[in-house]
């Protein structure tokens, strides 16, 4: 067998950082690709019927609203978990990641109390993909938030178990927050602003 | 401490207990990049049988024009089945084995990053294929009959482009994080650095797929109208299947041929750099797939007509770019390696020819693609972009056959008879002409893609024929691979552990390479670290 020189060991591998990022830029197209298809539905729904938004159909401002804003607490939430780990500050991050999750599933009763106060049918049986749309696109983020409170709650497992050094999980857990509010932001633009 | 790892070993073993899993469980729960990679290889050679035996029979079905032997559901279904199966039951898997597989070795890496990430998407993919063939089987797919089959296949569907995204990520990962001291980017194995475009491109485009999926499966469950229900599914989903997505499915089999530029001419590789930059061109095919625009060349009819310039002008860059920057990638591929062997005595050998042909095959169909676009030529909607489809994804297969002959030894420790490899790699290229240009000229005389019954004046019944005839030589060509891979790994001569005399790292290790991989962290000076100690070892 041939050898090669030894070498000292590598740097460490921030695979979980690359791999969160990755999975971040893959997310974005998923639902990129989503709203892009969503605009065009609209578009064409608008040249043919004048409308896209079924009538008596109202979207609750407020509480759109106040899903947009919790992500400005869930990304300060984020970063701060990352800055108390670069100071082992083992409680601040418990609190951090605690308050993150607790966010993520404001997040959610918000979109549930959305869906109560629309009533949007999702089988309108005049063929419009409103109501199709709607459910899947908003479903499919609710997915994303869900995934990501999973990820606070391994996060601070990880972490408060005692693995303090494990720092790179804070961070990588704040990347994926940061895409989900830059995600969220694109589509509360597109369906809940633009309509 | 000593006391305690003892007793407890003693009292295991005492009892008769034992440890070790059985076989079929150690693979089953593997996560071990080159068991995985092998399965995913195997799973797509199957599939491919499977593939080829379906393109056959649509052949067959189309040599008499004017009748059919099977309804028109099952025929739907079928060219269903034999578009999605190609790309993603077969090509795509076999593509990504070869990555997970081989990439780690050739980085200097012990294991693939996420392995357990990598191992799930495995099984998720494997579990969407079968519920897929089920679904199908079972009257659903698409313009299936049975609703709740065809709830299931887009369901099935999801799950495959997850699994096949997680491994993706995977390798993508392993990439950027796990390469050896000294190897920086442009450095990295022509394979591994083909197999990074492939995987970014792919986590680029499977995840606009999976949306789509998403709204199919909503809209066909609760409210059928808007995306054409059970029949206008795959209208949806067919820039997956089509140019120019696919040439990033073929993208690897790229990377292999390149890489077995150097190895064959005996020499490093020159204009290296021009090398990763062709590879890397014919991932701009990424764009085509996530933007889903019309990659037409314009003036359709009107000559220089220059009404409506913006629009055309529009379209024009789209085609340029997304058509035409990944041929000139795999052009500067092919142009490279006459360079390489330039006043050199090149080592002919079969995965050589596997790479060679294999490419010059996808070479064929992304000019095709080029001329497909074309609107004034009237092809889209023909058989042309069958013949389009089947040279770049058989292209890729015979590229693959090649790649599992190069780096079986490393996998299995064991070499292939050479002898029986190199008919099979000219049968394979002539099973890829031969279902592919009929079409391409079938396709001229307006055949119509997916249809059984036409109508058109031309031969037809003899361009049909070939195709049959060509799908079957693929059956033949993946069924004779198989058997001399089953012989040659099960009792072939004892490969050695450099017997290409290659240049890269994977080679520097005992074949088969052991559990991870190597002893120690190799230190890297170059891109072919394995030739500089070769180097240094006949100038010493």
């Amino acid at each position: 067998m041939l050898a090669l020189p030894p070498s000292p060991a590598p740097a460490p591998r921030r695979q979980l950082f690359v791999g969160t990022s990755l999975a971040a830029a893959s997310g974005a197209m998923l639902v990129g690709g989503m709203l892009a298809m969503w605009l065009r539905f609209r578009n064409e729904a608008i040249a043919a019927t004048g409308h896209w938004v079924p009538e008596k159909i109202t979207i609750p401002g407020v509480a759109s609203n106040m899903m947009l804003l919790s992500f400005v607490g869930i990304c300060v939430f984020g970063q701060w978990a990352v800055y108390a780990a670069r100071r082992d500050d083992k409680q601040h991050v418990g609190v951090a990641l605690g308050l993150t999750a607790l966010l993520g599933l404001a997040f959610v009763n918000a979109q549930v109390a959305v869906y109560v106060q629309m009533a949007l049918p999702i089988n309108d049986t005049t063929g419009s993909a409103y109501g199709v749309m709607f459910y899947a696109v908003t479903g499919t983020m609710m997915a994303l938030i869900i995934v990501g409170m999973v990820f606070s709650l391994v996060t601070a497992f990880r972490y408060l178990g005692g693995r303090t050094n494990d720092r790179e999980i804070v961070t990588a857990h704040a990347i994926y927050w940061y895409f989900i509010a830059v995600a969220f932001s694109m589509l509360w633009f597109v369906v809940y602003v633009t309509k | 401490m000593t006391t305690i790892d003892t007793a407890s070993h003693t009292a295991f073993a005492g009892a008769g207990v034992t440890h070790a899993p059985s076989a079929v469980a150690a693979w089953v729960t593997t996560s071990d990049h080159k068991r995985l990679g092998r399965m995913l290889i195997v799973s797509g050679l199957v599939a491919l049988l499977g593939i080829a035996a379906v393109g056959a029979l649509l052949g067959f079905e189309r040599i008499d024009a004017a009748a059919t032997t099977l309804d028109a559901n099952s025929i739907t279904q079928l060219f269903a089945i034999n578009r999605v199966g190609l790309a993603f039951f077969a090509v795509l898997p076999i593509m990504l084995g070869l990555a997970v597989a081989v990439v780690p070795l050739q980085l200097g890496a012990r294991s693939l990053a996420f392995p357990r990430l990598a191992a799930a998407g495995f099984w998720a993919w494997l579990f969407g294929v079968v519920l897929i063939v089920i679904s199908i089987a079972s009257n659903g797919g698409p313009g299936g009959g049975a609703p709740t089959f065809v709830e299931l296949f887009i369901a099935s569907y999801a799950v495959m482009l997850v699994g096949l995204t997680a491994i993706a990520g995977s390798i993508a990962t392993t990439v950027l994080t796990t390469r050896a001291p000294g190897m920086n980017m442009r450095r990295v194995p022509l394979f591994s650095w083909s197999a990074l475009v492939s995987a970014l491109g792919l986590l680029l485009v499977l995840p606009v797929a999976a949306g789509t999926v998403i709204y199919l499966y909503v809209s066909y469950r609760y409210n059928k109208v808007p995306f054409g229900g059970n029949t206008g599914m795959l209208g949806y989903l067919g820039f997956t299947l089509t140019q120019p997505t696919t040439f990033l499915f073929a993208l690897p089999a790229i990377g292999f041929a390149a890489e077995m530029i150097p190895v064959t001419a005996r020499r490093r590789m020159p204009m290296r750099n021009v090398l990763l930059a062709g590879v890397a061109l014919v991932g701009v095919a990424v764009l085509g797939g996530i933007t889903q625009v019309n990659q037409s060349l314009p003036w359709s009819g009107s000559g220089l007509n220059l009404d409506d310039l913006g629009t055309k002008i529009a379209d024009l860059v789209n085609y340029l770019v997304f058509i035409g920057l990944p041929l000139i990638g795999l052009l500067v591929v092919l142009l490279l390696a006459p360079l390489a062997f330039k006043g050199t005595r090149p080592k002919i050998t079969a995965p050589f020819l596997f790479g060679f042909f294999g490419v010059l095959m996808v070479f064929v169909g992304m000019l095709g693609a080029l001329v497909n676009g074309i609107t004034d030529l009237g092809l889209s909607g023909t058989v042309f972009e069958e013949g389009v489809s089947n040279y770049v994804l058989y292209g890729a297969v015979i590229a693959g056959m090649g790649a599992v002959s190069y780096w079986g030894p490393k996998l299995w420790g064991r070499r292939l008879n050479e002898k029986a490899l190199i008919p099979l790699a000219l049968l394979g290229t002539l099973a890829v002409v031969l279902s592919s240009l009929p079409y391409y000229i079938a396709g001229f005389a307006d055949q119509p893609a997916g249809a059984v019954t036409f109508d058109y004046a031309g031969p037809h019944n003899i361009w049909n024929v070939l195709v049959t005839l060509g799908h079957l030589a693929m059956l033949l060509t993946v069924l004779s691979f198989g058997a001399v891979a089953l012989k040659g790994f099960r009792s072939g001569p004892a490969a050695g552990d450099d017997p290409w005399d290659a240049h890269t790292l994977e080679w520097a290790t005992s074949s088969p390479a052991p559990a991870n991989n190597f002893a120690e962290v190799h230190s890297v000076g170059s891109a072919e670290p394995l030739l500089d100690l070769k180097d240094t070892g006949r100038n010493s």
